[in-house]
């Protein structure tokens, strides 16, 4: 008889209890400070692109997700420091499972992964993010190449300083310009 | 659709449609179409933690007639592709198709005889959800997108047709970007 009464009294007692639901949409949304989300095309400090075209993400990748075309530089057209620079890159993400071996390969710390992921669209040519869509923003102190080396002389200076140059465009110590701008959301 | 498919042009008036519409969205039954490693997240997605009944939709239905929404979750094989047809064909319209995860987006990572390379070579997919597989809050992502493109959607073919015309397209936005509290 009583059984009933100590059934709803379970059910009752959860009401007082800490709600387990996370609130999705509206707390924003929250991931792991190093969570494998969209890819991004990092700057040196002076705005040219750390990407050089070697095509190494593309081979690294096990879904061949993964398109780039390398191109030479000029001294009229330069967009990275050295001699190429990719001028075509694209990654369907309806192919990436965002397994990170195209980070792992990449000889410039130019492709990494930020926290994005609501990803979601309703047909497949949006979902091939092409060069503009991956490219990271100019932060301060950037230029939109194409542009000359503005911190050096060759690569060179570029590779071997790279910590400094970044230090001197403010980029905090112990970070570097790409984890400035992956901070993990709250 | 339906009934108001054969109504005379005029009577129905938009705010209906958005009745309607709104209706729609907010009680989509999804059939439950698991078949590998994504059906785990999306049942995550209907646990306490997500908690998909705050969007009406915690009935995952075992019946294609009683569901509005297919969600895809996995790779579909060729031996799997006239079945998912069949359980599409069962469903009752208005019908809507998830492909979650990439592979069923676009048969992902396994390029090869045995995969079908994208769910929709089989059927029309209403939106792609990338991610391998995709977290919890990337399905309530896709089906908040899917929501508002059922709200917008137009009623009958006569302003289906007007709407085709007028190149209009529903904006799909980031769900933390729109329900950001203010």
């Amino acid at each position: 008889m009583f059984d009933a009464l100590k059934g709803f009294g379970v059910t009752f007692s959860n009401m007082f209890k800490k709600v387990a639901t996370e609130e999705y949409p509206e707390i924003g949304a929250p991931a792991a400070p190093r969570y494998h989300g969209r890819h991004q095309l990092n700057r040196h400090p002076d705005g040219l692109e750390k990407c050089v075209g070697c095509e190494l993400c593309a081979w690294a990748c096990p879904a061949d997700a993964i398109f780039v075309e390398g191109g030479d530089n000029t001294e009229e057209e330069r967009y990275s420091p050295g001699e190429r620079y990719g001028k075509d890159y694209q990654i369907n993400y309806l192919r990436c499972i965002g397994c990170g071996l195209c980070v792992e390969a990449c000889p410039t710390r130019s492709l990494t992964m930020i926290n994005f992921y609501e990803l979601a669209d309703d047909n497949r040519q949006d979902l091939i993010y092409t060069k503009e869509d991956l490219l990271a923003p100019l932060l301060p102190g950037m230029e939109q190449p194409p542009h000359p080396m503005r911190l050096g002389d060759n690569e060179q200076d570029y590779y071997v300083n790279g910590p400094e140059l970044a230090r001197d465009r403010g980029v905090p110590s112990g970070e570097t310009v790409e984890t400035s701008e992956e901070k993990a959301m709250q | 659709m339906g009934l108001e498919e054969n109504l005379p042009n005029g009577i129905l008036l938009a705010s209906l449609e958005k009745v309607v519409n709104w209706a729609r969205k907010n009680s989509l039954w999804p059939a439950t179409f698991g078949l590998a490693c994504c059906a785990i997240e999306m049942m995550t997605t209907g646990g306490s933690r997500y908690d998909i009944a705050r969007f009406g939709m915690e009935r995952f239905s075992a019946t294609p007639r009683q569901a509005d929404l297919m969600i895809v979750a996995g790779r579909v094989t060729q031996k799997m592709a006239p079945v998912l047809r069949q359980i599409y064909d069962q469903m009752a319209e208005p019908k809507w198709v998830l492909a979650m995860g990439v592979c069923a987006s676009s048969g992902g990572m396994f390029n090869n005889y045995a995969v079908v390379q994208g769910v929709d070579h089989i059927v029309p997919v209403d939106m792609y959800l990338p991610g391998c597989p995709p977290r919890p809050e990337m399905l309530l992502d896709a089906i908040l997108k899917l929501h508002a493109k059922i709200q917008d959607e137009p009623m009958g073919p006569r302003r289906a047709a007007l709407r085709a015309a007028s190149g209009e397209r529903t904006e799909i936005i980031p769900s933390s970007v729109k329900y950001a509290k203010k």
